[in-house]
């Protein structure tokens, strides 16, 4: 871990400026995942800024949905009442991740920028081009059961680790940021993005940009969702595969459907072209079984992990079918209904 | 006759008992310290730099930006170390495997990926962290030989015996003859991963230079001796210079029985800068020494209709280090748990750039155990026997290797006990045929071994003139309780109350005894403390007897009952003395005892010393995603004389835990083409987390043993011993799916 100088912003605009003007400064909420980078040397920041008083910490309506500041709690965002009744899928995802005490200390913003755990990326001891661009991916053809599926490049098969994203990605949210040259929004389909040949970004932060909410839209799936988090022990593991799914039904028939995976891709992973399979079909397991064989077709294996495409189509024909029972899966019994 | 404590007629109080541990306090309040937690006045900290490659050479090392750090005191590496022993041999600890131990800092040599290369002594913890990170090292690296399965083609008969592992034994009858003309064969590879202990204490060692030259180390070890006698051998001392102590272990599993590199480190900062230091490890190079190395196995067994055993062959491939031929008993279990005519076994090793391995937790046996049980199992679907039937059918009263019965083995016990709590009878032996809305359910059993083992040791015992006592020695508490058993046990030798126990381990100025490991500490430490205590006893007693007007005049020791501080006549309470009142009378100040217990020859030339246990487990397999929950584990237990019921328990649920984690979970994966383990922290070598541990439940049968005084058999390794291979075959039952090949992963279900 390097020295490092630390600040404390009291406004946006403060901390805006201040990441602004020292291309080696990062913003540090909760440190839950930049603290651990720091000990792996793998994040060397040459200032902390922190951005833990800005005013980014409540929960309020907006347009008939709501706007989370970046830096509400994981655990206040799961446990907000308004969250629990209209987003239920939302704190579901949450309540699969980490722990209660890593819950406690993350916050939103922070959880929309944590770090692949890829085990290279995390061992300054090996190549990695996110890490160090041009060093080369040893995860190919190496130790990579954890790796992805989808939309990997010859740069990076790292995934994105976030289970709150995999939600936020099927809920179509909204990122909010704010920057040296003012504010703007993202979609949240946006606002991750793939490898390509370029893996140390992550996201399409700009240089000085800073999350400042994430708005949830007013649609309401009512029951029927689910987030199913299927990993390698019962709790505290990454997901291996998870699904963020929601249906609007009418009667038994598909009115709308949102699947978002996680733990397969650099980022979450939509396809809407199943989705809009599903639109006008009954709610069926043959039907669930079309949109997870689409959704499949364009998987790639690595070395280890083609288990994984096995694992997501049943994983995405399973959690469709607990969302049109109105059976979502419960984040503390660990049975899959 | 049951085991009795208490000296001459008295009852034991303490022993047998759910006594909850002396030291909790201790640890619950953060008083207990830790090697890692020791201060000194003016101590430095070093941080390790750890090698990235697997194998080669340093072209070169460059510290200067490193030194350049205010507050760096010196950056020690191969080029600049000071002298050390140069005879391999000094490096040679008390249970070291034949070879010539890894030196840190010693050349330019890398023979293993995360080799300490430099080390960075700072005034503080973060500015040597710091520093550390600006050491830059160049290499030339060699492909890394770390496959087993490529090189199983070189795998070799050890040359040497590792002291205290039994090779092999012996063919005995016609193996190969017999599967031949077998009518039902089982036949298969079996193995699990390579696993690193990863108790929650990093290795850490703090060395104190005193005032007058000499050095108190505090050291994460499992037995003090074996840090004193690497630190003279390796550093030219005499054993008074150092005293080497550590109270409080958080965790070893076997990893702390060696003296590790920091220790090594420590002291090399401390002799260079005479100054005190320590030298903690973080959690990712507690990947770059000991670990519980794969064994490939393959396991032929030929049984006749009926289910008796005809042939056994089992046969291991185990990944040792290039510099040391690490060794332990993988296959001779399989000649022992069963009776059976023909069985030939072997085990090689094959030279991987990786440390020497280790013992962990039952070595061997968690390896051997799970292949012998997972293909008795196999054998019992081949043969349609119940797979207890199949093991009561083939069950020996005698240890066919060795020709010789076992001193006690209730193991039948362990069946028909584990069994009854299981509800094993209700079971439908088709494999898939039991469920529980989308889950498949599979019941599966197993038995589970580990030697009984006892070892020379001393222990010593000081009452005062308050009635107060102390004992110790210098084995350490490695969280299994010994600081309790040990205090039950002088408690009812003496009839003392506990609190008026105070018991110390962990210090070379303690008596001599061993590490503590191979579920031997019980037997060893408790015989010696009670022998010392006995001693004591008598001490008190005959400065009873010879009071003025003794009411114990004429009285024989055997007639002597210790009781609630007291010494009376048995059969006759009203003729009592008071310890306390013994001692102030005579003007006694303090009466000392140091004894020495020792195995029992006459025994161990006629009997096979083992504890035993019957695993159930109940699993649930959701059918369509594969995914396993170990529902319910009953684990009966034969070890003789429990000493204390709570903290027995927990070792045995400590045990089943690490087992369902070697059956589930544990896995540390190398990158071939780096000699690397990847996965080096605790995100990503999964370990049980409490969601995965439902009902657990242990059974101790009774069982009588004579190997020693007390009866004890030992209970650190028994409990993880078989566990895996129940829950594979409980996996097998509810799937249909013979997973031979831990841990068993999702992967492995779907696949």
């Amino acid at each position: 871990m390097n020295r490092f100088d630390y600040v404390r912003a009291d406004t946006v605009a403060d901390a805006i400026k201040a990441l602004s003007t020292d291309p080696s400064a990062r913003f540090i909420a909760g440190g839950t995942n930049l603290v651990d980078l720091m000990k792996y040397n793998v994040e060397k920041p040459g200032r902390l800024i922190d951005i833990t008083r800005l005013p980014l910490k409540s929960i309020e309506e907006h347009e008939g949905g709501l706007r989370i500041g970046a830096l509400v709690s994981n655990a206040d965002l799961a446990y907000d009442a308004r969250v629990q009744r209209r987003y239920p899928l939302l704190a579901s995802a949450i309540l699969a991740g980490a722990s209660a005490q890593l819950r406690n200390a993350a916050s939103t913003g922070g959880n929309l920028n944590q770090r692949t755990r890829c085990y290279y990326f995390y061992d300054e001891g090996t190549p990695c081009n996110k890490r160090e661009p041009g060093s080369g991916c040893p995860a190919i053809g190496g130790v990579n059961r954890i790796h992805a599926i989808f939309g990997a490049s010859e740069a990076c098969i790292a995934t994105n680790p976030s289970d709150m994203c995999v939600a936020l990605a099927a809920l179509e949210a909204t990122v909010r940021v704010s920057g040296p040259e003012g504010d703007r929004a993202i979609a949240f389909a946006d606002y991750h993005r793939l490898p390509g040949d370029d893996p140390s970004k992550d996201n399409t932060l700009k240089p000085g940009e800073i999350v400042v909410s994430v708005d949830l839209p007013a649609t309401d799936y009512g029951a029927h969702h689910t987030y199913l988090k299927l990993r390698d022990r019962l709790s505290y593991a990454f997901a291996l595969v998870s699904v963020a799914a929601a249906l609007e039904l009418d009667g038994q028939i598909i009115r709308t459907a949102r699947v978002a995976l996680g733990g397969v891709a650099h980022k979450p992973w939509r396809n809407v072209e199943a989705e809009t399979l599903l639109q006008g079909k009954p709610a069926t397991r043959e039907s669930f079984r079309a949109a997870a064989d689409l959704i499949v077709a364009e998987a790639k294996p690595q070395s280890e992990n083609g288990f994984k495409i096995e694992l997501a189509r049943r994983a995405i024909v399973r959690s469709l079918e607990q969302a049109a029972a109105g059976t979502p899966q419960s984040q503390s019994d660990k049975r899959i209904q | 006759m049951a085991t009795q404590f208490s000296t001459g007629a008295g009852e034991d109080r303490f022993v047998g008992r759910a006594v909850s541990r002396v030291d909790g306090p201790a640890k619950v309040t953060g008083l207990a310290k830790y090697a890692g937690e020791f201060s000194a006045e003016n101590l430095a900290h070093g941080y390790v730099v750890s090698s990235s490659i697997a194998r080669g050479r340093i072209t070169s090392i460059d510290t200067a930006a490193a030194e350049a750090v205010p507050g760096v005191l010196k950056v020690i590496t191969h080029k600049n170390r000071p002298s050390v022993a140069g005879q391999s041999k000094a490096y040679q600890d008390m249970v070291a495997p034949p070879g010539s131990p890894f030196r840190a800092l010693y050349d330019e040599t890398i023979v293993f990926s995360g080799q300490p290369v430099a080390l960075v002594v700072a005034e503080d913890f973060d500015t040597a962290r710091h520093a550390a990170s600006l050491v830059t090292v160049a290499y030339e690296a060699e492909p890394p030989r770390t496959d087993i399965d490529a090189l199983s083609g070189d795998a070799y008969k050890p040359p040497m015996e590792r002291e205290g592992i039994k090779p092999p034994p012996e063919p005995r009858g016609d193996a190969e003859a017999a599967f031949g003309k077998a009518p039902i064969r089982v036949e298969g590879q079996y193995r699990l991963a390579d696993e690193h202990h990863n108790p929650m204490e990093p290795h850490a060692s703090t060395v104190v230079v005193e005032d007058d030259g000499t050095y108190t180390v505090y050291d994460k070890i499992q037995g003090v001796a074996n840090t004193q006698l690497y630190l003279t051998n390796v550093f030219g001392l005499k054993p008074e210079q150092v005293r080497c102590l550590n109270p409080y272990l958080g965790g070893g599993f076997g990893s702390g029985l060696r003296p590790q590199y920091q220790l090594f480190l420590a002291m090399l900062a401390a002799q260079d800068l005479k100054r005190s230091v320590r030298v903690t490890l973080t959690r990712d190079q507690m990947w770059s020494f000991t670990f519980r190395s794969q064994a490939v196995q393959t396991i032929s067994l030929g049984a006749d209709e009926n289910g008796g055993l005809q042939a056994i062959r089992h046969d291991a491939v185990q990944g040792t280090s290039t510099y040391e031929d690490y060794q332990e008993v993988v296959v001779n279990w399989s000649g022992v748990l069963y009776k059976c005519d023909n069985v030939k076994l072997s085990y090689k090793l094959v030279k991987l750039d990786t440390p020497t391995p280790g013992d962990m937790r039952a070595p061997g046996a968690v390896s051997g155990v799970f292949a012998i049980e997972t293909a008795m199992d196999e054998m019992a679907c081949a043969t349609g026997l119940d797979p207890i039937e199949l093991r009561l059918k083939n069950y020996t009263e005698a240890d066919q290797t060795e020709g010789k019965p076992f001193g006690s083995k209730a193991l039948k016990s362990c069946f028909s006990e584990g069994a009854e709590r299981f509800g094993w009878s209700k079971r439908s032996p088709e494999p898939r045929s039991m469920r529980d809305g989308k889950e498949l359910v599979g019941w599966g059993m197993a038995s589970g071994i580990w030697e009984s083992m006892m070892m020379k040791s001393s222990a010593q015992a000081t009452l005062t003139a308050d009635g107060r006592l102390e004992i110790g020695n210098s084995t350490g508490d490695i969280g299994t309780g010994t600081y309790t058993i040990l205090t039950q046990i002088a408690a009812d030798t003496l009839g003392l109350p506990i609190e008026h126990i105070t018991t110390k381990l962990g210090d070379t100025e303690l008596a001599q005894a061993p590490v503590a490991g191979g579920s031997w500490t019980a037997a060893s430490s408790g015989t010696a403390v009670m022998k010392a205590c006995r001693t004591i006893a008598e001490q008190v007693f005959k400065l009873a007897r010879g009071l003025p007007d003794s009411p114990l005049a004429n009285v024989d020791f055997e007639r002597a009952v210790f009781t609630n501080g007291r010494i009376e006549v048995a059969g006759d309470p009203s003729r009592s003395v008071g310890i306390v009142d013994v001692l102030k009378t005579t003007g006694t100040d303090k009466l000392e005892a140091t004894e020495t217990a020792s195995p029992d020859k006459d025994f161990k030339k006629q009997f096979e010393a083992y504890t035993h246990s019957a695993i159930f487990a109940e699993v649930k397999v959701d059918e369509e995603l594969g995914r396993i929950r170990v529902t319910r584990i009953v684990s009966a237990i034969a070890a003789g004389k429990i000493l204390n019921t709570k903290t027995a328990r927990s070792q045995i649920l400590g045990g089943v835990v690490m087992g369902i984690g070697s059956a589930l979970h544990e896995e540390s994966m190398l990158d071939h083409r780096l000699g690397r383990f990847m996965n080096h922290n605790l995100g990503e070598y999964h370990v049980p987390a409490h969601a995965d541990i439902y009902d657990i439940d242990v059974i101790f049968v009774d069982e009588e043993d004579m190997a020693n005084p007390l009866g004890v058999k030992g209970l650190g390794e028994i409990g993880i011993v078989g566990t895996a291979a129940a829950i594979g075959n409980a996996v097998y039952h509810a799937t249909g799916k013979r997973i031979r090949n831990l841990p068993i992963t999702v992967d492995k279900i779907l696949g």
